[in-house]
């Protein structure tokens, strides 16, 4: 296997890893949009454990550099994009960490109906804007 | 106590964001792009992830309490509703657009660029959106509800 894919089995075994931290010492799930949401809206009280969390899981990219970041979209689409995301992972309860991983780790269907529906909207709407103007023209 | 576990927690996770790239938009844009030069890269690292958090989940679902003993409340496994799949058809669409989700948004905060504070600064405004939205026209509760009951 090349270093690379090495490299992302490796990574996504510790976001398991940090997924199964949360649960088995906090009694919590490691959505991260839900998590967001409750820190910026939610209770002060309530609050202590998901700063925590966000904080934690910003301090390695702190520390370490994101290394090269490669933006694909403009201003206005990641504002469009991001809007989507916000409002659509909590109208679904859930994005790629609390459907994707804890989700399908806890055998839910729910979260695997979730998961494929937003993964197969994602690869067409990568599709129509990557190629097309392929079809257009065809 | 809660406070540095879920510190910890929340180092492993970003640690395992940054080593997989999965902060990189182009990467996953190549991982979205079946049709292109398609990069199954992250392919593993959601298995990976999966394999590893799957036998915690096993065990919470079994004892229904942490490791400290406090209750695990995990969220119902077989509701299908509206608001389910038009939310994750909705965050299809943005992820997509961008390639980028909420964790990796947040990890990409750090290198202070314009591009992720007008992300992760519509990402919360599309939480105060869905406020706006009456309930009803969405059918269920939002919040806290959507953990509670009891695990199935």
């Amino acid at each position: 296997m090349a270093p690379d894919l090495w490299k992302s089995l490796c990574g996504g075994m510790l976001i398991g890893a940090g997924a199964a931290t949360l649960l088995l010492l906090n009694g919590k799930i490691a959505g991260i949009s839900g998590i967001l949401e409750n820190a910026v809206k939610g209770m002060l009280g309530a609050k202590a454990w998901r700063v925590a969390f966000l904080l934690g899981l910003a301090l390695p990219a702190a520390v370490l550099g994101l290394g090269t970041i490669d933006f694909a979209a403009s201003l206005p689409v990641l504002a469009a994009s991001g809007l989507l995301v916000g409002f659509g992972t909590r109208l679904g309860s859930g994005c790629t960490s609390g459907h994707g991983v804890c989700g399908l780790a806890n055998l839910s269907p729910r979260s695997l109906l979730a998961t494929t529906i937003f993964m197969g909207v994602a690869v067409v709407t990568v599709f129509l804007v990557r190629h097309g103007a392929l079809l257009w023209h065809s | 106590m809660a406070f540095v576990t879920a510190l910890v927690a929340g180092i492993l996770f970003g640690l395992g964001l940054l080593l997989s790239r999965m902060c990189d938009p182009q990467r996953v844009l190549a991982f979205l792009d079946v049709t292109g030069h398609w990069n199954p890269a992250l392919a593993f690292t959601m298995g990976g992830a999966v394999l590893v958090a799957t036998p915690a989940f096993l065990f919470a679902r079994r004892r229904r309490v942490d490791l400290f003993g406090q209750i695990v409340a995990l969220p119902d496994r077989f509701r299908f509703d509206r608001r389910l799949i038009g939310g994750s058809a909705l965050f299809g669409i943005g992820w997509g657009l961008s390639g980028i989700c909420p964790g990796p948004g947040l990890l990409l905060l750090t290198g202070g660029s314009v591009q992720s504070w007008v992300f992760v600064s519509g990402v919360v405004a599309g939480f105060y959106l869905l406020g706006l939205v009456p309930a009803s026209s969405t059918d269920g509760a939002s919040g806290d509800a959507r953990l509670a009951g009891k695990p199935r």
